[in-house]
């Protein structure tokens, strides 16, 4: 990963990243990047930094301290063109549940500058590759919760973004559907999409996922799941994680 | 690819037409969840017709009026609260836009709008211009009801009327915007409303011209004169009337970029309340 990294610009690029709300801190230094093409995996438990780290990438909040770069482009001062190359599903359901799925999807490329006609063309083939051409028509509150991240996740490709970013895009789904749900976001980055899934669900990592392990808002490591296993000495990459956040836990008590 | 994707940087900036598509978005999804709330637009014409329906016609006898512009000449009680009751249609419509944003943030749908790569404060003023638009065919639609009970202004006073009800529009939504950024949960919108809506609706000459309430509290009649409603009830009373208040139009004007520079600044990331209290 790093090699990779010296060698491409990456697709995103935190750099020394601390966000604090009042007395507490929510990440302290924060530096990774995802190199192009990749899967990256943002692991961490509830309250690590995760969504904290979305919302400054995705510039809902201002950042505080340090710098978070999109293709090259400072979400601080050129957010319109860093904002325009990401795709976003944030935790929480961002559909019109009274809305047709076909209706979400038109009104997102609106906010995009995509006009009716063009939107109604990539919608259908957005929602071709999420298997749920049939539903166009119908009123997302009539869908499940696994269908409606299927049009979310279809609704941050419409504009045919090059980084898409995920925040939990699986709690709270079935296991059909967050099988489904993953497996249709690593094809992705196989047609050339950089992918950053954050989440707390270890069995979501892959061996050759690009793993940052994110704790009490500071990065503990980052690279490859392999390398972070062999590095941790541990069997899979949950006993390495158990162990690194253990490891760091114990010091700072010490301390 | 990887040559590619070194030298990809996307496009830069949007032109016009991508900011009118993405302003005619806006507006159109704002008229779809109003078509899918047909409740809320009942409501919105059974309260001012309630007023004037029965308010009005048992306060008939009660207030006397002299002739004070725009009027010509004597009229009926129903005649002077009508451009009241139009705005009251516009400022309960701003607060239900306002708690509809509180909703959404909740809900989490306003990140689908502040993430769109467009400048916020252009995605807040298309808000805006979308909830008043949504305001408007209710206040004409209450207009032709009021004209079978005898409320017939001048042909012409129908469409004067609708720039100075674009400005009121604007200026109550962006108030509403504004209530919405510092209402953190729902139950504290229901306070706004009594705070807000409540003071500005009585505390205005939407019922009463304002030298009746100067005959009764002086004191009153200096808060009435403050109120911005009560211009923005004047500004449309000339205007039914083809004639121009230019107080009340200065005063609406300026309220309505003060109250959208506050909204804007309460939703930008840097400054606004929403990034100190740590949520979008």
């Amino acid at each position: 990963m790093h090699a990779m990294t010296a060698i491409h610009p990456s697709t995103l690029a935190i750099e020394g990243v601390s966000h604090r709300y009042g007395a507490r801190q929510a990440l302290i230094d924060v530096t990774f990047s995802v190199a192009p093409s990749t899967f990256t995996v943002l692991l961490g438990l509830n309250g690590a930094g995760k969504s904290t780290l979305f919302s400054l990438t995705t510039r809902l909040y201002a950042i505080q301290q340090g710098r978070i770069r999109i293709f090259g482009h400072d979400v601080a001062r050129a957010s319109s063109e860093a904002l325009r190359m990401i795709g976003v599903v944030f935790q929480p359901r961002t559909l019109d549940l009274d809305l047709s799925v076909t209706q979400n999807l038109i009104y997102h490329a609106a906010l995009h500058g995509i006009g009716k006609q063009q939107a109604r063309a990539r919608a259908d083939d957005v929602l071709n590759r999420v298997g749920l051409s049939e539903r166009a028509n119908d009123k997302v509150r009539n869908l499940s919760g696994g269908q409606m991240r299927q049009v979310e996740i279809a609704r941050a490709l419409l504009h045919e973004p090059r980084l898409l970013l995920l925040d939990e895009p699986t709690v709270g789904l079935d296991i059909k559907s967050r099988a489904g749900i993953l497996g249709h976001v690593r094809r992705m980055v196989q047609e050339g999409v950089s992918v950053l899934w954050a989440t707390h669900l270890i069995d979501e990592v892959m061996q050759e996922d690009h793993v940052v392990v994110l704790h009490q808002g500071r990065v503990l490591t980052h690279g490859t799941a392999a390398h972070i296993i062999a590095a941790a000495d541990a069997r899979d990459i949950r006993s390495a994680f158990i162990r690194l956040t253990q490891t760091m836990e114990a010091g700072h008590e010490s301390s | 690819m990887s040559a590619e994707v070194m030298g990809y940087r996307g496009p830069t900036g949007f032109t016009a037409p991508q900011y009118a598509i993405c302003l005619k978005g806006i507006v159109w999804r704002e008229a779809l969840r109003f078509l899918h709330q047909r409740e809320r637009f009942v409501a919105a014409l059974v309260r001012p017709l309630v007023w004037l329906f029965i308010f009005a016609a048992g306060f008939r006898q009660v207030l006397g009026f002299s002739i004070i512009p725009p009027y010509d000449t004597y009229i009926l009680y129903e005649v002077y609260i009508t451009p009241g009751l139009m705005l009251l249609i516009q400022l309960f419509n701003g607060m239900q836009s306002s708690l509809s944003m509180v909703y959404d943030r909740e809900m989490g749908n306003m990140r689908t709008l502040l993430v769109s790569p467009l400048p916020r404060w252009f995605l807040l003023s298309s808000k805006l211009i979308a909830g008043m638009a949504v305001s408007l065919p209710q206040v004409y639609t209450f207009l032709a009801i009021a004209w079978f009970w005898d409320i017939e202004p001048p042909w012409i006073g129908y469409i004067a009327a609708l720039p100075a009800l674009i400005l009121s529009g604007l200026m109550l939504g962006a108030l509403g915007m504004l209530v919405s950024s510092v209402s953190k949960q729902l139950e504290n919108f229901a306070g706004a409303m009594n705070f807000v809506i409540f003071p500005m609706f009585f505390a205005s000459s939407a019922l009463y011209p304002l030298w009746r309430v100067r005959e009764g509290s002086p004191w009153l009649y200096y808060v009435c004169e403050l109120n911005p409603f009560t211009h923005a009830v004047e500004l449309v009373r000339f205007a039914l009337y083809g004639r121009i208040n230019w107080i009340s139009l200065a005063v609406v004007g300026g309220c309505t970029a003060l109250f959208m520079v506050g909204a804007i600044l309460a939703y930008d990331p840097s400054r606004g309340l929403l990034a100190r209290r740590g949520e979008p």
